[in-house]
């Protein structure tokens, strides 16, 4: 059975079809890869799924549940979890604390447990304290613990927010460009993190321009291009897919055109 | 490491508090001292609505006139103590942020700074034109809270400006406590988040109208006890209290002393309250000064006088 399932899904901007008409499922322990030339729609889809946008047209089912457009706080309650293209850090607090407020859902309770630093909130908030922990460890970012996010690296960044996703504990998890601006030992340590998320039975929808990278990990790919889907399947199907090769290095009949133009 | 941090400025708040009468030339200062907590206490609320969860307001007066005419009319006409009556203030404006806050937090930045206007202006206009309940632009009389007659019964006899000292400084120490406490818990770290990232902070599963709300009405709540303990302690009020000059003073004084941290804001309460006192001998150019003084601070320690203070001092550390 599929965890999310995707139908149908799309948004206009302004009478301009962001995403038309794109169904997909993704599967626990699956990793599902969306690519396209830019401007094709993946993260505009993303923000739908995620319910930062509200989709114009079409379904999102996760688990079961018909979740079209609810708050992102909802579905986060729900086992849905993701990280963004361009960094959404807590830029102001401290790489802990950024880990931390991941496990708002398990270590939150009563403002007045919090106003009055009551033991069971101490509790709590020792537990998710632990959690975070060592999901720093596992991203590498244990000794830049107390520094202020704001201060480290664009890869390091893109590791703390990794590890603020896997701290909601979620059933699935978006990746919205994770290798983006990393070098080539940082993709390959990302690499390696989401096969073995992949492997303890998260399901995994990628964003990624990393052809190599998505290739590798990919068990289904879904091409996007001005915001419809133009191919879908394993690895060396897309690939080899003539309108996938087509919108990433464009149709012989364009090039006059641009010539003129 | 932040449960280190919270000791430390709730130890340096109450060393200062205890400590400072020793240097008090006349009793007059006690009386000052007892003013600057007060301003305090609601500038604490207010670090928590705008430094923690990123929030402006700027009819936060409005809820101090709320406390303060709490603590003036419920003795009279209800027959409460004003002990009791501050905690009615406290609920009332509680309330009151609830339910403005619910419609008005959706607004941003400017669009939201002129919302709290409108709703401290109000206040202010109804303090000012329900003569028959409030007495009007000259104020009225506040019941005293009787607690200084009882002490003096039991044999410690206290001044009025000792005694205000002694209870401002106690409920600025409270007020500090739980603010810093809130900071290193789940709620305020959802606070911060939404701050850093409204979008980050929903995925993460923050309830981010919940969150800015809970902020608003806990800094209401600061800032109405603010107002009843100043209507206390002068034995009067006027709708001034509610005005927007003093909302103003509120956010001033958590931006000039850095609205991220308690001890700074307090810091910055202490100045802004004593600075016009020294000020004095300028003379008419006292507003002048004071203009000039929080300019120059905007400009050169724009993070607030101690964060940028406390910055420097670790940058020569090191």
């Amino acid at each position: 059975m599929s965890l999310l399932d995707v139908q149908s899904l799309g948004i206009s901007f302004g009478g301009l079809k962001a995403v038309d008409d794109v169904s997909f499922r993704v599967a626990p322990g699956e990793i599902v890869s969306v690519i396209g030339p830019n401007g094709a729609g993946k993260t505009t889809l993303f923000n739908m799924i995620s319910g930062v946008y509200q989709p114009g047209r079409g379904s999102v089912t996760l688990n079961g549940t018909e979740v079209t457009g609810i708050a992102p706080n909802r579905l986060a309650e729900m086992g849905l979890s993701r990280t963004f293209q361009n960094l959404q850090i807590f830029q102001e607090m401290t790489v802990l604390d950024n880990v931390l407020a991941g496990y708002h859902l398990s270590e939150r309770g009563s403002v007045w447990a919090d106003l009055l630093s009551l033991p069971g909130m101490k509790r709590r908030a020792a537990q998710a304290r632990a959690g975070a922990r060592k999901l720093l460890e596992r991203v590498r970012l244990d000794k830049a613990a107390e520094q202020i996010a704001g201060n480290l690296s664009y890869g390091a960044l893109k590791r703390l927010e990794i590890a603020r996703a896997l701290a909601l504990n979620p059933k699935i998890l978006l990746l919205d460009e994770p290798a983006a601006g990393c070098n080539a030992v940082e993709t390959e340590e990302i690499d390696h993190l989401i096969a073995e998320l992949a492997a303890s039975g998260i399901a995994i929808l990628l964003v990624e321009h990393d052809m190599k990278l998505v290739m590798r990990i990919s068990n289904h790919i879904v091409v996007l291009d001005h915001g419809e889907k133009i191919a879908e399947g394993d690895p060396a199907t897309v690939s080899r897919d003539p309108a996938v090769i087509a919108a990433y290095l464009g149709t012989e009949e364009e090039e006059p055109a641009h010539a003129d133009g | 490491m932040a449960g280190r941090n919270k000791w430390i400025s709730l130890g340096v708040l109450a060393l200062l508090i205890a400590l400072l009468p020793l240097f008090f030339p006349s009793g007059y200062y006690y009386r000052v001292g007892a003013l600057i907590f007060v301003n305090a206490l609601s500038v604490v609320g207010l670090v928590i609505l705008i430094g923690y969860a990123g929030q402006i307001s700027l009819g936060h007066a409005g809820f101090a006139g709320i406390g303060a005419y709490a603590c003036a009319l419920a003795p009279e006409h209800l027959g409460l103590h004003p002990a009791l009556a501050v905690l009615l203030g406290a609920v009332v404006s509680g309330v009151m942020a609830a339910l403005i806050g619910k419609p008005i937090l959706r607004l941003k930045g400017y669009y939201l700074a002129v919302a709290t206007l409108g709703f401290g202006i109000l206040v202010s206009m109804v303090l000012t034109n329900e003569r028959a309940l409030t007495g009007g632009p000259d104020g009225m009389n506040v019941a005293d809270l009787g607690l200084r007659d009882l002490l003096r019964d039991m044999g410690w006899r206290l001044s009025g400006g000792e005694f205000w000292y002694m209870i401002c400084g106690v409920v600025l120490l409270i007020g500090a406590w739980l603010a810093l406490n809130l900071f290193d818990s789940p709620s305020g770290r959802a606070m911060r988040a939404l701050h850093g990232s409204e979008v980050a902070a929903a995925t993460v599963g923050v309830d981010v109208p919940r969150q800015k709300l809970r902020a608003f009405v806990i800094s209401a709540v600061y800032a109405s006890v603010a107002g009843s303990l100043l209507a206390l302690q002068n034995g009067y009020i006027t709708p001034d209290v509610a005005g927007f000059m003093h909302s103003v003073e509120m956010v001033t004084m958590a931006v000039l002393g850095g609205v991220g941290s308690v001890l700074g804001a307090t810091f910055g309460a202490a100045i802004l309250t004593l600075l016009p006192q020294v000020l004095t001998v300028f003379a008419e150019y006292e507003q002048l000064v004071l203009g000039l003084v929080m300019v120059l601070v905007m400009i050169f320690l724009p993070q607030g006088l101690l964060p940028s203070i406390a910055r420097r001092l670790r940058g020569r550390g090191e």
